[in-house]
């Protein structure tokens, strides 16, 4: 296993995030951050309290959404442990900032996506992760990246407050 | 395992597994919009050879809000009529194209000979006076969800009537000291079971003295459509000894909750109104029920099945 990002990292890529956060939507309503269940959620609580630091009284919300319904591999593979959703406001013309932690092949952000329509219609998604990995399978892009990461498809990328780690398989 | 058929063959991690994944499908039904594509182009067919109504309803919304396709057959308006077998009948709906089966049915044991003639998931939905294995999932999610915390330790649940004939019981007695409560089952001596070797509840004959300490009291429907005998001297003679009235809902511990599986008869085990008692779960059971089975189809159909129990 090697650690190719350590937590001192960690910590400075979420805290330039939520400067570039702040940056692109300067002007318009506070946007609302929701975490994709489950590794996204703790990374969206930490750009939210990054963002609180930088800028007290932003009015910025943070919130979770479970993609595994929505999901395009179900019965596939063997599902995690269930999560739930939880957002904390009407999403109809909201700034969102999508949240998770290793974007790969980008399939679990269009379930993501999907799932975020049925609290209504956003005026526009933006996507934050901690990790870029590649390996796309779908027209998908992030907005604001901590680390592009060269992998293998078959490496495992594991990420934590402690750093982030790819294993070779 | 692909099938749900007895709460015996389940562990408790797998429990505790289903009713974290009830909390999950909950949520899905507090949405504005109640619905996930999960089970996109599978196909649920309610087989019931016996009546009912909201366990079907509850299974044919659980599947929509999947969105499954459902396939409805009712025992009284088929071809069981004019003399086709249970057997003919799976396969013949088999043929048509069914991921998984909702079996009732009102002798026990049908829906586990039934996995031996389909290549479809079998689900349990009430087989004679053996299982109703939904029903526990819902109620421990019911008890679990009111009391809070991972499973039901601690708890004192008294399950009080008609045991003999109900599968609500069968099941719910697993399903509740798998998850660590003391369950005390009360009723005449002719509706209790004759053999309860290997049962792990305490047996009471009087509801009066177990009502001020239960946590839980739930009422069984008595099933006069099951009695061929005499096991009630009268109607009224039961409601007397074992109804829940509103002296006794009265003397009901603090805190301490109602629940039924329903249908209710009211003025024999149910001699009180429920909407006048402020502790009544039942109609939070039957909302409940609706995620309860979403978990149980998304379980066997979406996520692989329910590992076994090897304890």
């Amino acid at each position: 296993m090697v650690e190719v990002f350590s937590a001192q990292d960690v910590v400075k890529s979420i805290t330039r995030i939520a400067h570039e956060i702040l940056e692109r939507n300067a002007d318009g309503a506070a946007p609302v951050l929701i975490g994709v269940q489950s590794g996204g959620t703790w990374i969206a609580q930490a750009i939210k309290e990054a963002l609180d630091r930088i800028k007290s009284d932003n009015g910025i919300l943070c919130g979770a959404i479970d993609a595994g319904m929505h999901r395009d591999d179900i019965g596939m593979r063997p599902v995690l442990t269930a999560h739930s959703s939880s957002i904390p406001v009407d999403l109809s013309g909201a700034t969102v900032i999508l949240v998770d932690d290793v974007l790969f092949t980008g399939r679990t952000v269009r379930a993501a996506l999907e799932a975020l329509n049925e609290y209504g219609r956003p005026r526009c998604v933006q996507l934050a992760v901690l990790v870029d990995r590649g390996h796309r399978e779908l027209p998908i892009r992030p907005d604001f990246v901590g680390k592009n990461i060269p992998t293998k498809a078959t490496d495992e990328v594991s990420v934590s407050a402690d750093g982030v780690f790819v294993e070779a398989r | 395992m692909k099938h749900f058929l007895d709460i015996a063959e389940i562990s408790r991690e797998s429990l505790i597994e289903l009713l974290d994944m009830t909390a999950n499908m909950a949520e899905i039904n507090r949405r504005p919009v109640p619905k996930v594509p999960a089970l996109r182009g599978k196909v649920v067919a309610t087989v019931f050879f016996e009546d009912s109504t909201r366990t079907r309803i509850s299974f044919d919304t659980a599947a929509k809000r999947l969105s499954a396709d459902v396939m409805g057959f009712a025992a009284s308006a088929s071809s069981i009529n004019k003399g086709e077998s249970i057997r003919d009948t799976i396969e013949t709906l088999e043929a048509i194209g069914v991921d998984a089966f909702v079996i009732r049915h009102k002798t026990g044991g049908v829906p586990a000979t039934v996995t031996k003639w389909s290549d479809a998931s079998i689900i349990n939905a009430g087989d004679g006076a053996n299982q109703h294995p939904t029903q526990a999932l819902l109620d421990s999610y019911t008890i679990r969800e009111h009391f809070g915390g991972q499973d039901l330790t601690g708890l004192r649940i008294s399950i009080v009537g008609d045991v003999r004939h109900s599968r609500v019981a069968r099941s719910d007695i697993q399903a509740f000291t798998k998850l660590g409560a003391a369950v005390t089952i009360v009723g005449p001596s002719t509706l209790l079971p004759s053999d309860m070797t290997g049962w792990p509840v305490e047996v009471c004959n009087e509801f009066d003295s177990v009502i001020g300490e239960s946590d839980v009291i739930y009422m069984l429907r008595l099933q006069r459509e099951r009695m061929n005998s005499a096991f009630v001297p009268s109607l009224d003679e039961y409601a007397q000894r074992f109804g829940l009235d509103k002296s006794r809902a009265k003397r009901m511990r603090a805190g301490s909750i109602v629940m039924h599986p329903g249908p209710m008869n009211r003025g024999v085990e149910m001699c009180v109104d429920p909407a006048e008692i402020p502790n009544s779960l039942i109609l939070r059971q039957v909302t409940n029920g609706v995620s309860a089975r979403m978990a149980v189809l998304f379980k066997l159909l979406g996520a692989g099945g329910i590992p076994e129990d090897e304890g």
